[in-house]
């Protein structure tokens, strides 16, 4: 079984006048199966431990350790952190102009399984995939996030999770920028790669909204660059309620 | 009522270069027919000359406007009269049935039809070429298959003349590929005859070692279309010169070109479009690559709208990718215009950095990254090649992109 263990992680990013410390010292697990909410204030620090996981050069990780079964993840490369089964669903994904979807999805599907899937098998997983996702067939055509709506870029995202079936999902801010019939159809996405069991999931969310779609197993409060509450999914009703104002009290990060 | 842009956006970062010439900024110097303007160096002047003889052209010395960016010690004599021709250069003709080719004099009628040589190794080509190539297709006729152009260097120096002639309403695509190791310089005319359309791919291929001067320059007859994919990969120096001139109204030029400078390489593209005619139409679209100490593009996109040029419509554009440091790029797009009864003239040159957020992006789905820089290289070029509008043309140019860049990006 799949396990994310982060112990003790320090992230800085280079500012202005010399690096900046962000993450100051997390310590979390995820298991596969398991359903994991990071919630916290704008700036606390949540995208950044997306991001570190992921491994984007912004962000270094100064101490602490990153293992998936084991393995260190830190000192893997980005695509070699993709192909040992991490994740990474992007608040912001980025256009990448004259790559279509579907050549975009296949090179990342044979990079991920080690083989070129199957053409026939491919497409016809493809298309059950987009139509499950409410997606038009005709969207694989189009340049990859090129024009794409906010909704648009948000499915194409959970699209490449069903897709890729990794064995931990970070969900960096799926739910923003979506209106009610876009967040209901991206959680579904969601619950289905999670109901087969497979899965861990880190769903880093500003919001209690998408909670009422995916209920987690465990809720974290994010503040200042760590975990500074965890508990059950009460925790995150406890939020709804009072916000985040208790855990800010010391400063924000930024 | 004219709908002028001038939207020179420009990234420069590292060793990259960027200049850019505002619209307004006077064009003269080659071919425009006029000296050029106290705002140009006065080197320029000299070379405000049009001539089917050499030796109206003084040797450049580097400081002239149009030759400031070319290295000329690696011309091999091509600009100074001491390249003597003796090389081999085999052209090859293949052809659907119903296209003449002919092996011609330079008395033919058709021979510098599109114009004189417009700089010194142009006319040093007129020169010096022996016998010119003339393929022909007769009026009314439409190719299904296109003619086959292969021009591949065995070594050493020559000098050639292609005339490429569309009756009237003929339509034909042309591809000319260069390959080999040669230095040769040269002229290519295209005669596009009224409501004629031609569409011609020029790949340069060469071996790392050859050298390649021309000329080519399109007369384009009433509502006649003349459609030119430029593509640039291989040799030490690429120097072109592509122009496109109106013989009556209503024609209409698209010019795409893509290039791909690696480490040393020397690519250059000077364009001109000249609108002395009413009611035509222009769109250049050239887009590169570079990566490599030492390589070096240069886009130089001249057009001028001329007084009686009312109804023109012309837009330029430039992209440059710079992969790696030690790259360098020089891209100046120039607009001059005349005429405010226009219908739209534009141009855009940008040149930038591989953008790294791509990169993540897609390592992010683990695709290895030498496989997601080619992605990105590829989809940069790709963009360009959709708008081509010619399915057979699109493919087999994304399959050479694809060639060239699985050996040279991994």
């Amino acid at each position: 079984m799949a396990t994310l263990e982060i112990r003790d992680l320090h992230v800085s990013v280079e500012a202005e006048n010399g690096p900046r410390e962000i993450l100051r010292g997390v310590d979390l697990t995820v298991k596969q199966g398991e359903t994991h909410a990071i919630m916290g204030p704008n700036g606390s620090g949540k995208s950044t431990l997306a991001y570190s996981l992921a491994g984007h050069p912004k962000y270094t990780v100064t101490s602490g350790s990153v293992t998936l079964d084991g393995e260190d993840v830190l000192a893997m490369s980005v695509d070699e952190r993709a192909r040992a089964g991490v994740f990474l669903a992007m608040q912001y994904p980025v256009e990448v102009p004259g790559v279509s979807v579907s050549n975009f999805l296949r090179t990342a599907a044979t990079a991920v399984r080690g083989e070129a899937p199957k053409l026939r098998t491919w497409v016809k997983e493809v298309k059950e995939a987009m139509a499950a996702l409410h997606m038009d067939p005709a969207f694989a055509e189009r340049n990859v996030n090129e024009g794409f709506s906010g909704g648009e870029k948000k499915r194409h995202e959970i699209l490449q999770l069903e897709l890729l079936k990794p064995s931990i999902a970070i969900l960096d801010e799926t739910d923003s920028g979506l209106d009610v019939d876009a967040l209901r159809i991206v959680s579904e996405g969601i619950n289905r790669v999670r109901e087969s069991g497979e899965v861990g999931t880190l769903l880093v969310t500003h919001y209690t909204r998408i909670l009422r779609y995916i209920k987690p197993d465990y809720v974290h409060v994010f503040a200042n660059g760590r975990i500074v509450e965890s508990g059950g999914a009460e925790l995150a009703d406890k939020l709804e309620d009072e916000g985040y104002e208790a855990y800010v009290k010391g400063g924000a990060s930024e | 009522m004219a709908d002028v842009q001038n939207t020179p956006g420009a990234t420069t970062a590292g060793s990259i270069e960027v200049g850019t010439a505002g619209a307004g900024a006077q064009l003269a110097g080659p071919g425009t027919g006029r000296a050029t303007a106290a705002a140009q160096p006065v080197d320029a002047r000299a070379e405000a000359v049009a001539s089917y003889d050499v030796a109206d052209f003084p040797v450049p010395t580097g400081r002239e406007e149009n030759w400031r960016f070319t290295p000329l010690h690696r011309l091999r004599g091509l600009h100074d009269g001491t390249a003597e021709a003796g090389g081999r250069v085999r052209v090859e003709v293949t052809a659907p049935a119903g296209v003449s080719q002919e092996t011609v004099d330079r008395t033919d009628p058709r021979v510098g039809r599109t114009g004189k040589p417009v700089d010194r190794i142009a006319a040093q080509a007129f020169s010096s070429f022996e016998k010119a190539s003339v393929v022909s297709v007769p009026k009314d006729t439409v190719l299904t298959e296109p003619v086959r152009i292969s021009v591949h260097g065995e070594g050493g120096t020559a000098y050639g003349h292609q005339v490429v002639e569309l009756g009237a309403f003929a339509e034909a695509v042309v591809v000319i590929e260069h390959t080999g190791d040669a230095v040769l310089a040269a002229n290519v005319e295209y005669l596009v005859g009224d409501g004629a359309k031609l569409t011609v791919v020029s790949v340069q291929d060469w071996d790392d070692t050859a050298v390649h001067a021309a000329q080519h320059t399109a007369l384009i007859g009433r509502d006649a279309s003349f459609k030119s994919v430029v593509v640039t990969f291989g040799g030490d120096l690429v120097r072109l010169h592509p122009r496109v001139v109106y013989g009556a109204p209503g024609g209409e030029a698209e010019l795409y070109g893509l290039y791909f400078a690696d480490a040393g390489q020397h690519l250059e593209h000077r364009l001109f479009i000249d609108h002395d005619t009413p009611h035509c139409r222009s769109n250049v679209a050239y887009k590169g690559a570079l990566q490599g100490a030492e390589s070096h593009a240069v886009w130089i996109g001249d057009v001028l709208i001329r007084a009686a040029a009312e109804g023109t419509d012309t837009y330029e554009l430039n992209r440059n990718l710079v992969l790696t440091d030690g790259a360098r790029v020089d891209s100046v797009p120039n607009l001059e215009i005349e005429t405010g009864e226009i219908v739209g003239a534009g141009h855009a040159s940008a040149t930038g950095r591989f953008d790294d957020e791509q990169l993540f992006y897609l390592q992010a789905r683990g695709i290895p990254a030498d496989e997601a820089r080619r992605l990105v290289v590829r989809g940069f070029f790709a963009e360009l090649v959709q708008q081509i509008g010619l399915p057979d043309v699109q493919e087999r140019l994304l399959e050479r992109i694809d060639a060239e860049l699985e050996a040279t990006l991994s």
